[in-house]
């Protein structure tokens, strides 16, 4: 048994503010184990990218750890200074975000930002990080990697920066690669390339992938298992097949209802009302009840927690557990 | 109703100059739109789509006449608006309405939403009065509390000002709104409830859409014709139903077919398209697809594809549409 790469738990962050403390991530529970990929989806606002740099350490300054517990590969990492953070990223996980120009340096060469990972974390000499880089380009289905090595990031397409930007986050040969919105800046025919070579990386490498995005379409073609998040927590947690084929939480449900398909058309889209909400906002009870249609009395006043729904899979909803209570 | 189709494009093309040589004589070109085609009717629903660089918000920006063309035209209602002056365009100005993407850029923050709304009536010499009244109305339209009336735009969610973009655009009766990622700033709860909304106004006054998007599964959802775009041509032109269920050209089935969908798992069906993008400053030779086309041939390197009609009545530049694969062009 290698265990869990990753296990969350209890995780909350709390935002400072003029007005107190924000918590924009509640609660959070999710693990990954070696070779697996974990789909986070959401809509804005949900945590899913404070999720991400509370992992990386990578949180701003006015932003706190309020509680839980980060273990990567068995170490804890709350409550890690940020010097003994540093090793850790690059080596033990990466991350690779949606802008891949904004994430790369303009004025050093790809090849050299990818042998970079290799002299820092293992030791290698530069010619020796080159003729990796090169290889890694090559893995990543750069074409011609030995001359584009040399090339510069603005010199690159969009879906060859995110390439190399898989190359960078692949060279320290990371247990944990977190990918956030890695293919929303792409255009379609490219975000399927970059899919499939992520796909085949995790085949090759067995890293555990969290794959973090706000498209459903996305989130089915890669995950494993999906944790759906809404107003800072995570409402429903199941293996894809599972989450896809059954939703339980209602927001899933609507959520997938909402979706314009390219694969058939519907006459009119089912519709969330209202708006996704911002933290200082959160309802009372169940933080989903003022837009659901299934809401119950106790949804207004009482929060559910993350409960065992069935095996493998976790939901919170009160609905979920109580079908026969009266509506609202 | 006149017989003449609301709209028509014929042979609409755009080239920018990207670099000057000796006396300012162009030297190198970019073709962003090369000889489109197309006519939409009063009601419809045209959706253009395609990926980055492939023409579609020039076409669009083409259209309301915020570029001009560099060859072609645009007829409305049967009357060639392409050459008039601004003053002769106004009342044309007025039937064609434009909702944009980005609803935090879009908006002036220092304007209220009465303000906002009201300014096209104002322009064409509305009253006060009217203009309030009017501008309550909208609201109601499309679903915004007119007592929001005086606030500013920030006060507003994302989804809440793209409504108010919307009334905008509806403030002078129009009959074509050109969309352009109108909905693809938003979440997906929001994008549903937008959709429905343009669809309900669509209803209720007749009005034509040429919806410009990235996204397959919106296009698929709002328009009854689609024109695919690839490097600055169309590709493709066909209802919705002969597009998604049996596209001609190999583009817009690859297109199609590389979209993940929440009802489809695990493996894609389809290798992907393989390469990338040419640079538009330097398309390819014959068919511009053809270095990405899996079933390209010698021909498709260098003669140009014509337009052919294909069954449905549709359209596309392909020199063997509907063409699946290479042993059916042996027999062909």
């Amino acid at each position: 048994m290698s265990g869990s790469v990753l296990n969350i738990s209890g995780l909350s962050v709390d935002f400072a503010t003029l007005r107190g403390p924000l918590r924009v991530l509640d609660g959070v529970d999710f693990s990954l184990e070696e070779g697996e990929i974990l789909g986070l989806v959401g809509e804005s606002g949900s945590g899913k990218s404070v999720s991400a740099m509370t992992v990386m350490g990578l949180l701003p300054d006015t932003a706190r750890i309020a509680a839980g517990s980060i273990r990567l590969g068995g170490r804890e990492l709350v409550g890690l200074g940020r010097k003994a953070m540093r090793p850790l990223r690059g080596r033990d996980m990466a991350m690779i975000f949606q802008e891949p120009m904004t994430s790369l340096n303009p004025v050093l060469t790809v090849g050299f930002q990818i042998a970079e990972t290799r002299m820092l974390h293992f030791g290698e000499s530069e010619p020796a990080a080159m003729r990796k880089a090169v290889e890694m380009m090559e893995a990543v289905g750069i074409p011609d990697p030995a001359a584009r090595a040399l090339d510069y990031p603005h010199q690159l397409s969009g879906g060859m920066r995110q390439r190399i930007m898989i190359a960078i986050a692949m060279a320290g040969e990371p247990r944990l690669l977190i990918a956030d919105e890695p293919t929303t800046a792409l255009d379609v025919t490219i975000q399927a390339q970059i899919l499939d070579l992520m796909l085949d990386l995790r085949d090759r490498t067995g890293t555990a992938i969290l794959m973090i995005t706000h498209d459903m379409g996305v989130i089915a073609q890669m995950a494993d298992r999906v944790a759906v998040m809404y107003a800072g927590q995570i409402v429903e947690q199941a293996g894809a097949d599972d989450l896809f084929d059954h939703p339980a939480h209602p927001y899933t449900n609507r959520l997938l209802q909402s979706i314009p398909s390219a694969r058939h058309r519907v006459d009119r889209l089912k519709i969330i009302p209202g708006t996704t909400p911002s933290p200082r906002d959160f309802a009372l009870g169940c933080r989903f009840q003022p837009r659901c249609e299934d809401a119950l009395t106790r949804c207004l006043s009482e929060a559910q927690v993350l409960a065992q729904y069935a095996p493998d899979r976790l939901v919170r909803c009160w609905r979920c557990f109580e079908p026969a209570e009266g509506v609202v | 109703m006149s017989d003449a189709p609301l709209l028509e494009v014929r042979d609409l093309s755009k080239s920018f100059v990207v670099e000057r040589g000796f006396l300012g004589a162009p030297r190198k070109e970019l073709h962003a739109l090369n000889s489109v085609s197309f006519t939409m009717a009063e009601g419809e629903t045209l959706g253009i789509v395609g990926e980055s660089g492939c023409g579609k918000t020039t076409l669009g920006r083409m259209i309301l006449r915020l570029l001009e063309p560099s060859g072609g035209r645009i007829l409305f209602q049967g009357k060639d608006i392409t050459g008039l002056s601004q003053r002769e365009l106004r009342p044309y100005r007025r039937a064609i309405q434009a909702v944009f993407q980005d609803p935090f850029s879009s908006l002036n923050p220092r304007m209220n939403v009465r303000a906002i709304i009201g300014e096209p009536l104002e322009n064409f010499g509305a009253s006060r009065a009217d203009i309030r009244r009017r501008v309550g109305e909208l609201m109601e339209v499309v679903g915004l509390r007119p007592d929001m009336m005086d606030r500013l735009p920030h006060a507003f969610s994302g989804g809440q000002r793209q409504r108010i973009g919307i009334a905008r655009a509806l403030a002078l009766n129009p009959k074509l709104i050109v969309c352009d990622e109108a909905v693809s700033a938003l979440d997906v709860s929001i994008q549903a409830q937008i959709l429905n909304l343009l669809a309900d106004i669509q209803k209720e006054f007749g009005l034509s859409l040429l919806f410009i998007s990235h996204n397959l599964g919106v296009i698929r959802h709002v328009s009854h014709r689609i024109g695919v775009m690839y490097l600055g041509q169309m590709v493709e032109l066909a209802s919705e139903r002969e597009l998604f269920e049996a596209p001609q050209h190999p583009y817009s089935r690859a297109l199609i077919a590389s979209v993940p969908e929440p009802d489809q798992r695990g493996n894609r069906r389809e290798r992907p398209l393989q390469g990338e993008l040419p640079s538009p400053m330097n398309p390819p030779p014959g068919c511009t697809f053809h270095t990405r086309c899996p079933l390209a041939v010698a021909r498709c390197r260098t003669e140009v594809p014509e337009p052919l009609e294909i069954k449905g009545g549709g359209m596309a530049r392909c020199h063997f549409p509907g063409l699946l694969n290479h042993s059916q062009l042996e027999s062909a």
